[in-house]
């Protein structure tokens, strides 16, 4: 695929010169709106599935579209479209302009072109090049290193998944700013099996990044700790039931930081007053040692953006310093109606979708412990490295993340490994009751993806050591 | 059925299988799908949010030699579409043989098309005035119905309607038009500087099946209110009642625990068990492909299977697996109609319409036989282990004391094994409401471990 700048490669795929821009933009605000803009998106995505030692299965998937916004105060309209045609996207403009109040004078839209604000992900060849056959011999490599771990390892199922956005965004302000975004992806699961005891170990990651940086050995990293996890695993005995202390491990359990407090600070919820955040920028959440951030540009991440979807840069925001509140996350709507800078965080699964404010990397500053000292200090607790999901209900603030590889602590010493056990907490309380933060902060491997009203977007974590004191543990052993 | 209507659906995913054998595949089928789509959500009686959405995508699979590929687009020009064809051969060319892959056999195919009344002409029509008018109404109803209803996430009344195409090398081709509609209302409630939400909704595949959007907004403030002063529970073994909304997500997690693709996978918990006791005596499944008006009803399945109402669990015995055509070769079994298509995607085996059949007990007999146990109306989270069985998820809820519903309790999990949880059900509802796909009634599990204080 020959990398053209987005505004050349829409406009000789669909014919977009600026004065359709214009004009479109002209007819999105003929009525009494703030704000319009027009957002076009070209994906393609491709899988290779491997099982049983060899790929049974490859997919390509095309999809191409326009989404029409017309903001006014805190209404939004929006129609999309997959016909990206000037007919098209009159009748787009004319739909979502509905939400707005008649108006008699006639705006100007002018069309200008301002350089992004970073390069965060410039590739020699998109990934998207990859030929099949480089993806399949990766999986057989990735196949063989898992099974080499142990003869228990009994299946390995690896997929790569390699995705090729471009975007173009032009606003009622002028502005028009384009965006390339490759993103690469390799999840891993092995099943060991013992007797009839059969266990499950998942380990993953990727970035917006070229397919050799995959290739360069972490993929059979990658590789052998799916394999080392199943295989804890079927070593786990039950986990224990009720209030503990917790460890969390460095990296992928930052999902605390997304669930707890992440979603909790988006813009639109505090602008609602319905997060259990609301009205509380300048307050104590967290303890001293805690410093939380945002950032969507440390290069190559899969939480990374150059600009977000509505063409704003993407930042580094300071959400929680020392323990105190600083501020949300916020797109361009919730952020004017509040009366702060949008941060860059007005994000959107596709074309098909209103954007909305999202994390992007999101993750906890080292201290000043060192990891093994973290859990010398505890007598009996819960050591967790490796999580599944999560989830968040941010108006009570409840949030649970479960742990599929965790050890208990006895006597400040790791020691036997349990079950998966969903954890519970309440937001705008557990940072309070962190002790010790490491200073080994990781961000994760590149696996993070974020769901919300329906919209999944591609984010990253990241958290040094923490010790909590006192988080509800939902094993069977009460 | 209603190839008059989607006569152009048909003929471009007949076309497509064409180019695909033209370009050198010996099988392949194609799904082409379409929908139209409005929502509208209000909140604090103010528009919100207008969505006006139309897609189209047309997903191609070839089979060359004993390999696959699947291929999708949007892209409906006459190059994208010859691309299409191209690409997927040139992709299945570099994936290994797979002796399992292929269409189903052709004596598997839907002959007769049912009407299964899918459709309802209004959803596509209607207006983005009444729509408003019914999120306004459900909205309202909810933010009356008490002083302490002080905020709202506003209310949505979202309709679609879509039509799909699927067409083989076999000679099936098949189409129809299904339509949904549905208002969801979510109301927060505070007290004592603590906030509360829960939300209701409707959903039908006709405007006539919705039920009243004042209704809607009274039940989503019923249940949002009588979260508010939620306290944390002690940590302890204790019977738990599952309400029909959340005794659903245990049915899902059988449905995918008897799942082709999991069972040959070796990646469930159920594995092996055909034919045994998996679940009380209490316990039946139907799955029903067939019910008029169903939510999953549909004439045939994602690779053109005639459809049945079939007993899934019996008694507590597991009557059937959900198998696609793929699946049931590698278990040596036959297809029993649950292909489950996505357009870009390889089919795998789900459920259709999965209800776990109403029991004697009306919902307070069962609270009323415990003494002190959870009732469970939210979980969060994904924990559960479907290798294993391993259950642990968040919960919400109100405590049972006494045998009745006491006070509202939060920030705690409820543990255990799919595998106990499904023999321990001891008492099923009469309270079976037929709205989603798959449905339960109210259920009562003999023990499980609550993690609290």
């Amino acid at each position: 695929m020959e990398v053209v700048a987005p505004d050349r490669f829409f406009r000789e795929r669909f014919g977009l010169s600026d004065a359709v821009l214009e004009q479109v933009l002209g007819t999105a605000l003929a009525r009494r709106a703030d704000h319009a803009d027009l957002y076009f998106e070209f994906r393609v995505a491709q899988t290779a599935s491997l099982e049983e030692g060899v790929v049974k299965k490859a997919t390509r998937n095309v999809s191409q579209g326009v989404g029409v916004r017309v903001v006014a105060g805190a209404r939004a309209g929006y129609a999309h479209s997959d016909e990206v045609t000037l007919d098209r996207l009159e009748l787009a403009a004319r739909t979502a302009r509905a939400i707005a109040d008649e108006r008699t004078d006639t705006v100007a839209v002018p069309a200008r072109r301002p350089t992004a604000a970073h390069d965060l992900y410039p590739v020699a060849r998109p990934p998207i090049d990859t030929p099949l056959d480089d993806e399949i011999a990766l999986l057989a490599a990735i196949d063989a290193a898992a099974r080499s771990v142990d003869p228990a390892i009994t299946n390995v199922l690896a997929s790569v998944g390699i995705e090729h956005k471009v975007v173009l965004i032009a606003t009622s302000a002028g502005t028009v700013v384009g965006d390339v975004r490759p993103l690469v992806h390799l999840g891993i699961t092995c099943i060991a099996e013992r007797g009839n005891d059969r266990q499950q170990g998942y380990y993953g990651g990727g970035g917006r990044f070229e397919f050799s940086t995959l290739a360069d050995g972490r993929a059979l990293r990658f590789a052998r700790e799916a394999a080392r996890q199943a295989l804890v695993n079927l070593r786990a005995t039950d986990a224990p039931a009720g209030t503990m202390t917790v460890v969390l491990g460095p990296g992928w359990p930052g999902i605390l930081l997304h669930e707890a407090i992440g979603h909790g600070l988006e813009g639109d919820f505090n602008r609602k007053r319905v997060s259990a955040f609301t009205d509380r920028v300048g307050t104590r959440v967290a303890s001293e040692l805690c410093t939380v951030v945002d950032d969507g540009t440390i290069a190559s991440r899969r939480g990374s953006l150059n600009v977000d979807d509505e063409g704003t840069p993407t930042q580094r925001t300071m959400l929680i310093e020392r323990g105190v509140l600083r501020g949300y996350l916020q797109d361009r709507m919730n952020a004017a109606l509040m009366g702060v800078p949008a941060t860059g965080n007005g994000r959107r699964e596709s074309f098909a979708h209103l954007p909305m404010p999202r994390m992007t990397n999101t993750f906890m500053l080292a201290g000043e412990d060192a990891p093994e000292d973290v859990i010398r200090s505890v007598d009996r607790g819960l050591y967790a490295v490796s999580f599944g999901g999560g989830q968040v209900d941010i108006t009570s603030g409840k949030f649970v993340f479960s742990a599929n590889e965790a050890y208990l602590i006895e006597g400040g010493k790791i020691g036997r490994p349990v079950r998966g056990a969903t954890l519970i907490g309440n937001g705008p309380d557990v940072l309070t009751r962190i002790t010790r933060v490491g200073a080994d902060l990781q961000l994760d491997e590149g696996i993070g993806t974020c769901g919300k009203d329906g919209q999944s977007v591609p984010v990253g974590v990241g958290l040094p050591t923490i010790r909590i004191d006192g988080l509800t543990v939902g094993g069977t052993q009460a | 059925m209603t190839a008059r209507v989607n006569g152009s659906l048909a003929d471009l995913a007949q076309d497509l299988v064409g180019r695909a054998v033209r370009a050198g595949a010996r099988a392949a089928d194609a799904v082409v799908a379409e929908s139209d789509g409005l929502a509208i959500g209000v909140r604090l009686d103010e528009v919100e949010k207008l969505k006006r959405s139309r897609q189209r995508r047309a997903g191609l699979r070839v089979f060359v030699g004993a390999s696959t590929a699947i291929v999708s687009t949007a892209d409906f020009s006459a190059d994208g579409l010859a691309e299409l064809a191209r690409e997927a051969c040139a992709l299945a060319a570099r994936t290994a043989p797979d002796p399992h892959a292929g269409l189903p056999d052709a004596g598997d195919l839907a002959t007769a098309l049912p009407d299964l009344d899918l459709d309802d002409p209004a959803v596509a029509t209607l207006g983005p005035e009444q729509a408003l008018a019914w999120a306004r109404e459900g909205e309202a109803a909810a933010l009356a119905a008490a002083p302490e209803i002080t905020n709202s996430e506003g209310a949505e009344f979202s309709a679609d309607s879509g039509r799909v195409a699927y067409a083989s090398s076999l000679g099936f081709v098949g189409a129809y038009a299904g339509s949904h509609a549905g208002l969801t209302v979510v109301p927060v409630a505070s007290r004592d500087g603590a906030m509360q939400r829960d939300s209701w909704y409707t959903t039908h595949r006709k405007l006539a099946g919705l039920a009243s959007p004042a209704d809607v907004g009274r039940e989503a403030a019923h249940r949002t209110l009588r979260r508010l002063g939620a306290r944390r529970p002690p940590t302890c073994e204790c019977p738990v009642v599952f309400d029909p909304e959340t005794a659903a997500s245990l049915l899902r997690q059988l449905a995918g625990a008897i799942s082709g693709s999991a069972l040959f996978r070796r990646m469930s918990f159920l594995v092996d068990r055909l034919g045994e006791q998996i679940a009380s005596p209490a316990v039946t499944v139907i799955d029903d492909p067939l019910r008029p008006a169903g939510p999953a009803s549909r004439p045939f399945d994602g690779e053109g299977v005639a459809q049945r109402r079939r007993i899934v669990v019996e008694d507590g015995v597991l009557r059937t697996y959900l198998l696609d055509s793929y699946s049931a070769r590698r278990l040596g079994l036959r297809t029993t109609g649950h292909a489950a298509r996505s357009v870009g995607d390889a089919p795998g085996a789900g459920p259709t319409n999965f209800v776990l059949q109403p029991g004697p007990h009306t919902p307070e007999a069962i609270i009323g036989s415990i003494r002190s146990g959870l009732y469970v109306t939210e979980l969060i989270g994904f924990g559960v282990n479907a290798v294993t069985g391993d259950y642990s998820r968040g919960a919400a809820g109100l405590w049972i004391e006494n045998g009745e519903l006491a006070y509202p309790v939060e920030e705690l999990t409820i543990a255990g094994n799919l595998r106990d949880m499904l023999r321990d059900i001891e008492m099923v509802g009469n309270d079976l409401t037929l709205r989603n796909a798959v449905a339960a009634p109210t259920l009562k599990l003999a023990r499980m471990t609550v993690a609290g204080t």
